[in-house]
């Protein structure tokens, strides 16, 4: 076996990856093609608050920022709905809302470190029962994008013509919050709430580079964010550094590298025509 | 049957006015052209019979039906002004995006069988885009992805198709057949067509009727009116319905 797979909290470190590199993707597609993918990034953000009232009221941090992440998430599909002209707003409103609340409640946490871990993620040192919640919201969540995978599918497509077709987008967009909010909560206690976000959207971004349908996208999108993770948990280990950054790290150089490669490609088959 | 009856339609943007008691109907197998200068709510129009939006005053009648109670959607196809726009960048085939409008009759947490890839198949012969089912949405041109969009609508079976400026964006020949198309749809299906259009040059020869609206209020033009329309529209591009303001 290998060395780095010797540790218990290293083993756990890549169950919980891999577990979450198959679902952000299902996520983060979806957030993508609905042109929102800040709301990642607001999300993460306001789940900090959560995590500082877990914190200071003795109960599992992981949970303050689930039950905070979805009140946020439906906070913002209401001001959307209120001012629709500037429909972006309501996710700075919330963002703001949650990072002021965060701060301000940071101030009563007694064990900064604790807080702290939720900021860049400590894949690390996930215990029993986030062990367990992971699997648990992971397999949830799973099973509603594959079953809910031709609806949700239409209705990032166009979801007037979803409407017309006759499904349910209200109930389905309803939802898609609470795996959003869920999804989002979990994640931010393994890469962290600042770069949650990106591992929401990176992985998409590569899989549209490669794939020739929205099969494939989807499919390439979880390949991209295992590979990231493994990876990356591989050569924080071995290199020493924080797994969080490491694996976004890792896969925004990915997404250079494929977006400068199609770029060559295209010039390179270009050129003998113009010869 | 009347599939649209619409009696005292008033709508407007907050203190706003755009449509003033409105009156049509469309009965079954017509094929109308919606004109009218910019702005004057045509999509908005569209929106009301689609319930997007809430008249302040007068009824929507669907298939006989109040649009309130109205729940048989699948019944009527869309598409919309700026689909072209939406799906450029979507990364789907164009099998998949047709696909998708088979929901009614796949059904929820179900899975397409084999009759529902030969539906597809079939809504994309009788566009001529076949060839193309495995190719990227976004790797074909403006007339051919709108040539998507309408498979996308007719793979349903709908009996009633709303077309908000189908041919924006598309070059000329394309536009040509994109009515062509859709004149054969109708007199071989017996579709229903309400089509929103700037173009009515290229799009008269396979409408029956046309309406126009202007200053919120609609007008049905005759053969005569069409033709002084058009040649009305030649020289003044930008304005429409000369006849009305007359």
């Amino acid at each position: 076996m290998l060395a780095i797979l010797e540790y218990d909290f290293m083993r756990r470190a890549f169950i919980v990856g891999i577990l979450l590199a198959a679902i952000i993707p299902c996520i983060g597609i979806i957030v993508v093609l609905k042109r929102l993918s800040m709301i990642g990034d607001a999300l993460s953000h306001t789940s900090l608050a959560g995590v500082a009232a877990g914190l200071i009221i003795g109960i599992n941090p992981i949970l303050g920022a689930v039950v905070t992440c979805i009140v946020a998430a439906f906070g913002i599909e209401l001001i959307r709905k209120r001012i629709p002209k500037y429909a972006e707003m309501s996710i700075a409103i919330v963002m703001s809302a949650g990072i002021g609340l965060a701060g301000v409640l940071s101030g009563f946490v007694k064990n900064n470190a604790n807080f702290n871990s939720f900021l860049f993620g400590s894949i690390v040192a996930i215990s029993d029962f986030e062990l367990i919640l992971v699997a648990c919201i992971s397999c949830i969540v799973l099973l509603t994008f594959i079953l809910l995978y031709k609806e949700l599918f239409f209705i990032s497509l166009d979801e007037r013509a979803a409407r017309l077709a006759g499904i349910p987008v209200g109930p389905i967009n309803f939802i898609f919050t609470i795996l959003t909010a869920v999804t989002v909560s979990i994640a931010a206690r393994t890469v962290g709430a600042l770069i949650v976000s990106s591992l929401m959207v990176v992985p998409v971004a590569c899989a549209m580079q490669v794939g020739k349908s929205y099969f494939q996208t989807v499919v390439y999108s979880i390949l991209f964010a295992i590979l990231f993770t493994v990876s990356g948990l591989f050569i924080s280990y071995y290199a020493r550094l924080k797994p969080g950054g490491t694996i976004v790290l890792i896969g925004v150089i990915c997404l250079v590298l494929l977006l400068a490669g199609k770029k060559i490609l295209t010039l390179f088959r270009q050129s003998p025509g113009q010869a | 049957m009347n599939l649209i009856e619409v009696n005292d339609l008033t709508f407007s943007y907050g203190s706003e006015p755009v449509l003033y008691n409105v009156n049509f109907s469309v009965a079954k197998g017509d094929f109308l052209a919606l004109i009218g200068s910019n702005g004057t709510g045509k999509s908005t129009l569209l929106r009301l019979l689609l319930r997007e939006l809430t008249p302040a005053s007068g009824t929507i009648r669907l298939f006989g039906e109040d649009i309130h109670h109205f729940k048989d959607w699948p019944k009527i196809g869309y598409v919309p002004q700026v689909g072209l726009r939406s799906v450029n960048d979507f990364p789907a085939t164009v099998e998949e995006i047709v696909r998708a409008n088979l929901f009614s009759q796949i059904g929820l947490f179900r899975f397409p069988q084999k009759e529902h890839f030969a539906k597809t198949q079939q809504a994309l012969e009788m566009v001529g885009m076949e060839q193309y089912a495995k190719r990227m949405i976004g790797n074909l041109s403006g007339g051919q992805q709108q040539r998507v969009l309408l498979a996308r609508v007719l793979v349903n079976d709908p009996e009633l198709m709303f077309l908000d400026e189908p041919t924006s964006g598309v070059d000329a020949n394309t536009v040509t057949s994109l009515y062509t198309l859709l004149g054969e749809l109708n007199k071989k299906t017996g579709l229903t067509v309400v089509m929103v259009t700037h173009d009515l040059g290229r799009a008269a020869r396979q409408v029956h009727r046309t309406l126009c609206l202007e200053e919120g209020t609609l007008v049905e033009l005759d053969k005569a009116q069409v033709d002084e329309e058009l040649r009305h529209k030649h020289k003044h591009p930008d304005r429409q319905c000369r006849l009305m303001a007359e």
